[in-house]
């Protein structure tokens, strides 16, 4: 076997800040990392997920026991790091056997000196989170004691109110694709490749711009329309975010996934809550209220929208429409979980959005239509 | 759209007898799909030939039809029930192969039948290869290269085969070997192969061709070695898909799916490569047209080049939907029924949340391995390599935290009889390793033992390094990962992201030192156990020839008695096709292996008033000492008394007490034992090896050197010491079975069923006759007193099956007794009305006999129900098409009627062994036979056969009267012979009783050719008697059908 598990077996523990208690043996970089503890139900697709901006802050758990099995490839990167703190997992491999394999997993965690621990009963741990909600927790060697640990953990500051948009947005503006289709200027408040290649494939070219961009220099370069990216952190703590885009919309269409869903949902005056443990995986069902058509989703936040009268599940299978300051609007998408909101449809003026990730990566491809609809409304609108 | 409100009544087709392709997965199917129709207020009318289903108990549908899965039988259910709507969906191949027939023969236009679940056109668009290759081609998907090559010929209805095999040769041509070989419409791909040499392609295009019905074969490009992936599929009505669970083959393409050892979910592919094959199964459901249920789609996939091909689709359920279901808590087969009568996936809950919808894709959190479990010890001679041709009988499943638990956990679930032969140096077993047999994993196991590389042994056999890797780190340490402690986790479809509500449990070890927010270790199950007192029922395990389906029935009948008796039903099996294993069945679920450690794990949480060993055949039997000496309480017979059963000694003293006869027995431990002994007990003998079920190992040996080539050929490789027995075998009588009840003061017989071969056949192949055709009111009353006392003398609590022996004088032998359920429990609870296994149940949890308010008449008037085996020949070229006192059917069926030889025919026809009405019969019989043979022959020529013979045969009928046609050669006698006629059709019936065991003997050619062509072959003279009262009474038209609700109107609220 590979360098790291043939080491010397190093113990470590989980540490949650109720001080629950979950040990296992370190197999990443040895060190301590501290972020909310969150868990994703996908089965595949542990490089995607990790080099995910969206997880800036966090420490995910893999409920699927085997994560690593077909080691690590350029192609799987969602961006140009590793943004989660720390790894859990019940049995992780290192194997590099894989025919696209280019390094091992492990081993890749090592290089990027992120904290992995494995062997853990992550099944008992996600119960744990499942009952008590996402929390603030570390994965920390054996050597470092639970008062250290637990002060550490204390100091983490929480994810509600948190903005980690200006922790993962770029520091300029860099332009992707070459093609003849729409410019597209797009706030990166974290956006995953997979936005961005889907995007360029289709012929776009696509501007990413630092989340403190104004609205002013957006307009200065004339874009077909303005895309509001997936990002990590507290939607709520991102007012200048809001405040920017509440002078775009109805100037230009307005698109966007996750974050950016949440965002010109609070633009058009809706507000967000934090869910219990958040919605990470490949499995959830999404029903697109207008059509009736269900779309098996690819899902990664921790917050969510609530409806215009402050619920939090949206009860019918009737799009839930109201006034907004730009007119219309209606929430056009469900999750048929828990009935949360997935989607926002803005009626009178150019504008839809997402909470799910129709890019995939990881996770299902049901929902890649919907960059071709996006296409189509901007060659509509700018016709 | 909810539910359908313009149908009523549906009719649902089983799968008929248990076969190798076609298991109890479609029990577990139609047992759901009942269920909940009837939930949704529609009534259900079922036909299905196999009585040892729970699907055919009279409870689960509002019509049951015990009748053959036929044309016409089911063409006068329809005309007598009228239903709606037929739902092909659940009853495997033969169900689906059936309601295309009956939408071909205007059965259904003409009744205004609609077909649910699956229409005509996308049936023959999965099913027939050609379309399905168009249908792929036009949606864009790749498929291996291929022809197909048909021998079927339009005009006259029938096969050439020499056209079949000249299209074969071209197509060979043009794809190039190595080459598979499908024949179409068979189950399991029936007698395919792969082909690596122009000889084998030619030898394997000609088997392949007489396989199918049709003479059809489909030559695929060889995609050997690619990765083989399955995704199990279900779409709505709305076009909603959504994929249940990802399968993926250890074994690579070129051992059927059936044979492999596949795990759930798939380990090897990338996140991307995965959703490639998600979309395309989607593609493929749409495309065939499936518009509602569920379907399995298979993929090969190049590692290298990330290469996909779609290799075939399944439009209904399947044995690895059953699979899937159990992998994952997402009841495929139940849903499916949902779909078929309008529901959309949104509409339907969750079972195992209760809070989600059924539109989700299932999410685990643990590793599930199955592995297949093969029979070949019972087919000596036989080609035991593995191909995509179909050998194992049944399969084991388990679930594990880790890929290692779940492998190690699924193979001591596979009850091996005999330990697989591991010697040999590794470079030997890396050899044997090349061409995949039933023990490929055992040798893989030791060869890394042995040191043997992971790359090398990737390089042999293509299995993915990741399993291999994973393989050697057990090998090294097998124990590993069973390190920590024992816990058991829920399956609940979602990874713990919501509450599960359905306990469905396994074990899994975990690492100590996970402690909750107080600081206490968090509890190591998920176990909700109540308040209430619980039982603890074992089941079979795998499948396989002795233990089958039966045993499975007893086991759901127990786990319905004691929760209908107020404590809760705890269940433990290994078994992934079973009803047993639906987590509807029991309280609690334990999807375990069945050794004592496994067991005592759940009793240890269970802490149950007693554990039930009675029912689940051999396997819970073997742990019964350990669990008694474990201090858990056994229900029902003691541990003891069971013994006493088994052991000649103490049970021939018994006899001796009650006054009662056996035929003369000895045991023996070495060969100079067994010689001296059989002088004493004389020839002709029986003889086995102890503890054995299913006849492991029975065969009659008719004089000394006989023997001591039995004991020769039986010598257990170490050398161990073993134990056989030795009874005087009683030629030419009547072998009875009888199952009776017993409260330990009183018994009620339920049923005396006698033998229709002769005693030397095991029971479990004879056919057998309830109430019995031809024993005297004076015999039965006598087998009678003797089950009475044979019962009470072993202070029996629950069910008692004993076996005699009447001789042609009149006289009454015991042969043996089994304090236990039987094989014959279903059949016999089917054919009198009363459920036996649930009266034993609450017989072992207190009742008495008087209690259960039995009729003093088991049998009710009016009616004979004929059980027939059937047997897996047709599979195993190579084996002699032979009945003897080795087990080897798979499966049964049974025939209801008012008179014997109606339901002989009936179940002759059921098993798929439909007799002539007219033709041609042939006719060889041994030298003792010949006598008998007269009456035979002579009736048949009355009933106006015409009958050719062998020589000898026909010069001892023709003394008597008889007219033969023509005498025929022998086979190596030159044409024509009885081969050739049997190979070209001419031959309709085949009499032939054995002579000697001699592989390659004439009659094992004779009996070859019948099997492989279909053609009713009767080894034994009672048989054949019965086949010319059968042929005789079907000339007054066909036989009606008849309900078993019909049947037992008075009865049916007993239980």
């Amino acid at each position: 076997m590979t360098s790291v598990l043939s080491a010397r077996v190093r113990t470590a523990y989980v540490l949650l800040e109720d001080g629950a208690r979950f040990d296992g043996i370190a197999v990443g970089a040895a060190d301590a990392a501290t972020g909310e503890v969150v868990f994703t139900t996908g089965m595949s697709g542990y490089q995607e997920s990790v080099t995910d901006p969206s997880f800036a802050g966090q420490i995910i758990t893999f409920t699927y026991p085997h994560i690593g099995n077909y080691g690590i490839c350029e192609t799987a990167m969602e961006s140009d790091r590793i943004w989660a703190r720390a790894i859990i997992m019940r049995a992780a491999m290192n194997t590099e056997d894989a025919p696209g394999a280019e390094r091992g997993w492990l081993d890749w965690l090592v290089d990027c000196g992120i904290p992995a621990i494995s062997e853990v009963d992550t099944r008992a741990l996600v119960r744990h989170i499942r009952e008590a909600g996402s929390m603030r927790g570390g994965v920390f060697p054996a050597s470092m004691s639970l008062t250290d640990a637990m002060e550490r953990v204390r100091a983490e500051p929480p994810m509600k109110g948190a903005d980690f948009a200006c922790v993962v947005t770029p520091k300029e503006m860099t332009v992707h694709g070459a093609g003849t289709g729409p410019r597209i200027a797009a706030i990166d408040t974290g956006i995953k490749g997979s936005i961005v290649r889907n995007l360029v494939e289709r012929g776009a070219v696509v501007e990413l711009h630092p989340c403190t961009v104004s609205a002013a220099q957006l307009l200065a370069g004339d874009p077909d329309a303005i895309f509001l990216a997936n990002g990590p952190g507290d939607p709520a703590a991102l007012d200048y975010v809001v405040a920017t885009l509440r002078e775009l919309v109805g100037v230009k269409p307005v698109f966007g996934i996750c974050l950016g869903h949440q965002l010109l949902c609070r633009a058009v005056g809706l507000q967000t809550f934090k869910l219990p443990f958040g919605h990470r995986g490949g499995n959830h069902p999404v029903k697109d209220l207008q059509t009736g058509r269900i779309e098996i989703t690819s899902q990664n936040h921790g917050f969510a929208v609530l409806a215009p009268d402050g619920e939090r599940t949206i009860p019918g299978d009737e799009p839930v429409r109201w006034d907004t300051d730009f007119g219309a609007a209606q929430l056009s998408h469900i999750n048929l979980y828990d009935r949360t909101v997935e989607g926002l449809t803005l009626l009178d003026v150019q504008g839809g959005t997402v909470q799910y990730h129709p890019e995939a990566g990881p996770g299902p491809n049901d929902s890649l239509y919907l960059f071709d609809r996006f296409l189509t409304q901007i060659a509509e609108a700018a016709a | 759209m909810p539910r359908r409100d313009d149908i009523q009544r549906i009719l649902i087709l089983g799968s008929g007898p248990i076969v190798i392709g076609q298991a109890a997965e479609f029990d577990y199917s139609g047992v759901q799909a009942c269920k909940v129709l009837k939930e949704e207020g529609y009534e259900v009318v079922l036909v299905n030939s196999n009585p040892a289903t729970i699907m055919t108990d009279p409870e689960f549908a509002d019509a049951t039809y015990v009748e053959p899965l036929l044309p016409g039988p089911v063409r006068q259910v329809i005309a007598r029930e009228r239903p709606d709507a037929l739902l092909p969906t659940l009853g495997g191949q033969t169900a689906l192969n059936l309601a295309k027939e009956l939408h071909e023969n205007g059965t259904l236009a003409e009744y205004g039948v609609e077909l649910i679940g699956a229409n005509y056109e996308a049936i023959c668009r999965a099913e027939d290869r050609d379309q399905f290759r168009i249908t792929m081609e036009k949606a864009g998907l790749k498929m291996p290269r291929s022809a197909i090559a048909s021998g079927w010929v339009q005009e006259t209805k029938s096969v050439d085969l020499a056209r079949g095999l000249a299209q074969a040769e071209d197509a060979m041509i043009d794809i190039g070997l190595p080459i598979i070989v499908r024949p179409a419409y068979t189950l399991g791909g029936r007698g395919g192969g792969i082909a690596r040499t122009p000889a084998e392609f030619r030898a394997i295009a000609r088997t392949g061709i007489e396989a199918s019905p049709v003479g059809q074969i489909l030559l695929d490009e060889s995609v050997i070695g690619w990765g083989e992936f399955e995704l199990e599929v279900m779409r709505d009505h709305n076009d909603n898909c959504v994929i249940v669970c990802s399968i993926e083959n250890i074994d690579p393409m070129g051992v059927h799916t059936g044979d492999s050892v596949t795990v759930a979910p798939q380990q090897t592919l990338t996140d991307r490569l995965y959703q490639k094959l998600r979309d395309q199964a989607f593609v493929v459901i749409r495309a065939v047209g499936v518009e509602t249920g569920g379907s399995n789609v298979q993929f090969a996939v190049n590692p290298e080049t990330e290469e996909i091909m779609v290799i075939e689709m399944n439009p209904r359920v399947s044995r690895s939907s059953a699979l899937a279901s159990k992998a994952t808590g997402f009841p495929i087969a139940k849903i499916a029924a949902r779909l078929a009568v309008g529901y959309a996936l949104e509409e339907i809950d969750n079972d195992i949340t209760l809070c989600t919808p059924a539109s989700f894709e299932p999410t685990i959190d643990y590793v599930v391995v199955k592995w297949p479990r093969f029979a070949f010890e019972k087919f000596s001679g036989v080609d035991q390599r593995l191909s995509t041709h179909m050998k194992s009988v049944g399969e084991a499943m388990a679930i594990g935290r880790t890929f290692q638990q779940a492998f190690a956990k699924a193979m001591r679930s596979r009850e091996l009889d005999s330990i697989p032969s591991l010697t040999g140096s590794a470079e030997e077993l890396l050899t044997r390793l090349e061409m995949p047999g039933p023990d490929r994993y055992d040798v893989l196991m030791a060869a890394f033992a042995a040191g043997a590389d992971a790359e090398e042994i990737a390089r042999r056999t293509k299995i993915d390094l990741w399993f291999l890797r994973e393989l050697q780190q057990l090998a090294a340490d097998p124990q590993a990962p069973f390190a920590g402690q024992r816990t058991y986790k829920a399956v609940d479809t979602c990874a713990a992201e919501f509450a599960a509500e359905t306990p469905y449990y396994y074990s899994s070890w975990e690492r100590f030192g996970t402690m909750g927010a107080d600081g206490e270790p968090v509890a190591a199950h998920e176990v909700r156990r109540g308040d209430r007192p619980s039982v603890v029922i074992l089941g079979a395990g795998p499948n396989r020839i002795g233990q089958g389906i039966e045993f499975d029935y007893c086991c759901v009948h127990a786990a319905m008695t004691v929760r209908a008796s107020g404590r809760d039903a705890v269940m433990v099996n290994c078994n992934p096709e079973t009803v047993s294993t639906d987590y509807d069945t029991s309280d609690r679920l334990y999807f375990e292996p069945l050794t004592l450690e496994d067991v005592l794990g759940v009793v240890e949480i269970e802490q149950p008033e007693g554990v039930i060993v009675q029912f689940g055949g051999q396997t819970p039997l073997k742990l019964a000492a350990g669990l008694q000496a474990a201090g858990v309480p056994i229900l029902g017979t003691s541990v003891d008394a069971i013994d006493l059963a088994e052991d000649r000694g103490r049970f021939g003293a018994l006899l001796a007490r009650l006054g009662l006869k056996a035929p003369p027995y000895a045991t023996a431990h070495d060969v100079d034992e067994a010689l001296a002994a059989s002088e004493r007990v004389g020839f002709p003998l029986l003889v086995r090896p102890s503890y054995v079920l299913g006849g492991r190992a029975m065969e009659i040996v008719y004089e000394r050197d006989d023997l001591a080539d039995y004991l020769r050929r039986t010598a257990p490789a170490d050398g161990a010491r073993r134990e056989i027995f030795l009874d005087r075998f009683l030629e030419n009588a009547i072998e009875v079975d009888v199952d009776a009840l017993c409260d330990g003061r009183a018994v009620w017989i339920g049923g005396i069923m006698q033998h229709v071969e002769e005693a030397g056949i095991h029971s479990g192949d004879s056919a057998c006759v309830l109430p019995p055709h031809s024993l005297g009111p004076e015999m039965l009353d006598e087998i009678r007193e003797h089950t009475r006392g044979i019962a009470l003398g072993l202070n029996t609590v629950g069910l008692i099956n004993i076996q005699y022996a009447v001789t042609l004088d009149g006289r009454l032998f015991v042969i043996e007794a089994n304090p236990r359920a039987s094989r014959t429990v279903p059949f016999v609870s089917k054919a009198i009305g009363v459920p036996l296994a649930k009266m034993a149940c609450r017989l072992m949890l207190g009742e008495s006999i008087e209690e259960l308010q039995l009729p003093s008449e088991a049998m009710p008037t009016g009616h004979v129900c004929v059980k027939e085996a059937v047997l897996p020949f047709d599979r195993f070229t190579g084996t002699d098409a032979l009945l003897s006192p080795e087990m080897r059917s798979t499966g049964e069926v049974m025939g209801v009627a008012a008179d014997f030889p109606t339901a002989f025919a009936k179940a002759q026809a059921a098993a798929g062994a439909l007799l002539p009405d007219d033709g041609t019969v042939f006719i060889t019989v041994t030298d003792g036979d010949k006598p008998g043979a007269y009456a035979i022959a002579s009736r048949l020529e009355d009933l106006g056969f015409r009958i050719v013979a062998t020589a000898g045969t026909a010069q001892a009928i023709r003394g008597m009267g008889v007219r033969v046609a023509e005498v025929l050669k022998k086979v190596g006698e030159g044409s024509p012979n009885v081969v050739d006629l049997i190979e070209t059709g001419e031959i309709g019936l085949v009499i032939n009783t054995p002579t000697g065991s001699g592989a390659r003997a004439d009659g094992w050619e004779i009996r070859r050719a019948a099997v492989a062509r279909g053609i009713p072959c009767i080894t034994t003279l009672s048989g054949a008697h019965a086949a010319a009262r059968a042929i005789s009474a079907g000339r007054s038209g066909e036989p009606k059908v008849m309900s078993l609700q019909e049947l037992h109107r008075d009865r049916l609220r007993v239980g």
